[in-house]
């Protein structure tokens, strides 16, 4: 960097630092806590003082994925030797497996739910950005509005008509109602995120491309969607990670088939109270893909979000 | 934003170009291409939202499908407007989107002002802190609450550690006193990042030229800070005040799973009331009427918002 009057002198960068990295541990301190409480034991987890240093236990994990259930102990003591680890550490509860949670199945639907909601969403985001950035669409900034104001909306007034909505259709607590719903959502920002990025493509390069023979929706295809690539890539994240977070429509709209792990994991209960490490590790196998996510994508969605709220 | 450029790339497009286009006419395209994003949002956002306004009249309730609805007026709006409950859950509101605002405002900005100083490493260290904004508030509430239990819980610990109290004689989320703070803490840890990038953003579109120049001028540092760096960062705060407004208006998931609206009901902010009229105690009619009141103050109180900021944009 070359030297400036206005470069910050060494002792203010230091000084910088280290009140940033202070902040930025105490605020990591939660989340280290919720991953290091699913490795724990439900004794170690409720302990006084909180134990740092504990003996690593799978046993959250095993209670997350199955329900087990307790046997007599004659019975008990005439089961076969456990067959593989898991059944172990269930065994060393003195109870045995009864079947599987329902954990996975939510896991599932919170797969399925944020993907094709996200991947739909793209679809119809990039083509209406298109359309608003390059075209004269009549009515265009009331539309533009439009489509801002629905954000303003609080969830819960919505889910009331929805939730009637729904129910007379048959989308209530199925997968396709939550990806229509959650692409609903998201489509306001997407469109306007994307509509940015498409703008910044000189518009010379379709030009070249229609008198070169492209139809527009060649045009589209062949030169667009290529150069919006990045755009595109960063806005889906935006899109699957609120469809992956989202709690108030999936809690009131999705009871059984279709509900996805946030309305979940708070009802994983154990025998006598709550269940911590389980509730952890279920914690723990959600957030961290998104922790992952962030950590290595984070140039473009920071950028994202920055771009995405100082534009409106 | 300005739309010149585009209405100008909008309108040079057809003139040459379009005698050459081989099938359809832009028009039909771009109808094509908005057409389906408009439907859905008619279907899920603008059709509801009529159902609410129309149901808001009535006195339906989804729990008894087959009595007659009566049309009631106004009678559901004068009904919550006149009641004490919602008043009290107005001011417990307030008291979140206030200090909620106040501490990731001060805080959020401090943070981008010392990111702002190019340390090394300073982009790994913010991607570290905005972590907990990407997460899922519901998760997130949930797991807060063991870290608010009094003898177990870390919070209670750390508070413990440094004030010397006893970590069991306080609740955070038990106590009428410190629930409203419980769930300040909680949204503050978790959004205080976002209002960290706004500012951070606001601050990179300082020219560093105007800094040269005042440096040339012999400002002091503390003269710069006030002469240049708040009011050209303030559009940009003003912008990061305006989106958490509207969000903590609508908080749900985070304070639902934290507290659950209690103990009492001193953190039953509206939503949370919203929820319970319409889907525990099922009175449709009245919690639309709720909801659109709910939906216009925010409005309301948005677009006065916006035309200062652009006041202060304009300045």
């Amino acid at each position: 960097m070359s030297f400036s009057v206005t470069d910050p002198s060494r002792g203010t960068k230091w000084f910088a630092g280290v009140m940033v990295v202070a902040y930025a541990i105490i605020t990591i301190l939660p989340l280290a806590w919720i991953i290091a409480t699913g490795f724990k034991s439900p004794a170690d987890a409720i302990a006084y003082p909180p134990k740092v240093v504990f003996e690593p236990s799978l046993e959250g994990y095993v209670n997350l994925f199955t329900t087990r259930t307790r046997v007599t102990e004659d019975d008990f003591a005439a089961l076969p030797p456990p067959a593989t680890w898991y059944e172990k550490v269930v065994r060393d509860q003195g109870m045995v497996i009864a079947g599987p949670s329902r954990y996975g199945e939510r896991f599932l639907n919170s797969v399925i739910i944020g993907f094709g909601s996200t991947v739909l969403c793209m679809i119809l985001g990039t083509a209406a950005a298109y359309a608003f950035s390059r075209f004269r669409v009549p009515l265009k900034d009331d539309l533009l509005f439009f489509i801002l104001s629905t954000r303003m909306m609080p969830p819960i007034a919505v889910a009331i008509p929805i939730f009637l909505m729904f129910r007379q259709i048959g989308l209530n607590d199925t997968h396709l109602g939550m990806i229509l719903l959650y692409t609903a959502v998201n489509l306001s920002l997407s469109v306007w995120l994307l509509k940015g990025f498409i703008d910044e493509i000189p518009v010379e390069y379709e030009e070249a491309a229609l008198i070169d023979g492209y139809t527009r929706f060649q045009a589209f295809y062949k030169v667009v969607l290529p150069q919006a690539a990045t755009g595109i890539a960063s806005t889906a994240i935006f899109c699957l990670i609120f469809a992956w977070n989202e709690y108030a429509f999936a809690v009131l709209l999705t009871s059984g088939t279709a509900q996805t792990a946030p309305p979940f994991i708070p009802t994983i209960i154990g025998v006598g109270g709550k269940d911590w490490p389980a509730v952890a590790a279920g914690a723990t196998i959600f957030l961290v893909p998104v922790m992952v996510f962030t950590i290595l994508l984070r140039k473009h969605l920071l950028r994202g979000i920055t771009f995405g709220a100082v534009r409106k | 934003m300005t739309h010149a450029p585009m209405e100008k790339i909008a309108r040079a497009t057809p003139a040459p170009v379009a005698r050459r286009i081989k099938g359809l006419s832009d028009r039909a395209i771009a109808w094509i291409f908005v057409a389906p994003s408009i439907f859905l949002l008619l279907a899920v956002n603008i059709f509801p939202l009529i159902w609410t306004i129309r149901l808001s009249f009535t006195d339906y309730r989804v729990n008894r499908p087959n009595r007659d609805v009566e049309w009631v007026g106004l009678r559901n709006y004068e009904r919550i407007l006149t009641d004490d409950g919602i008043w009290a859950t107005m001011q417990a509101t307030a008291h979140f989107l206030i200090w909620t605002i106040v501490l990731q405002v001060i805080i959020g900005f401090a943070l981008a002002y010392l990111i702002n100083k190019k340390f090394k490493g300073n982009d790994l260290w913010t991607t570290v802190i905005v972590l907990p904004m990407m997460l899922s508030p519901a998760v997130v509430g949930n797991f807060w609450t063991f870290l608010y239990q009094p003898q177990i819980g870390l919070f209670n610990y750390v508070i413990a550690f440094f004030t010397g109290a006893d970590p069991a004689s306080f609740s955070m989320i038990g106590d009428v006193n410190l629930a409203p703070w419980a769930i300040v803490i909680a949204d503050t840890w978790m959004w205080t990042p976002f209002v960290m990038l706004i500012c951070l953003a606001g601050l990179r579109s300082i020219p560093d030229s105007i800094y040269e120049a005042a440096e040339c001028d012999r400002a002091s540092k503390w003269r710069q800070f006030w002469t240049i760096t708040i009011p050209m960062a303030l559009p940009f705060l003003m912008l990061a005040v305006l989106f958490r407004g509207i969000e903590n208006f609508k908080m749900f998931d985070l304070v639902v799973q934290l507290t659950g609206g209690g103990p009492g009901n001193t953190t039953t902010l509206t939503s949370i009331d919203l929820k319970r009229e319409a889907f525990e105690r099922w009175r449709t009619g009245y919690s639309s009427a709720y909801a659109v009141i709910l939906f216009v103050t925010v409005f309301g109180l948005a677009s006065i918002y916006v035309k200062a900021l652009n006041k202060v944009k304009e300045r």
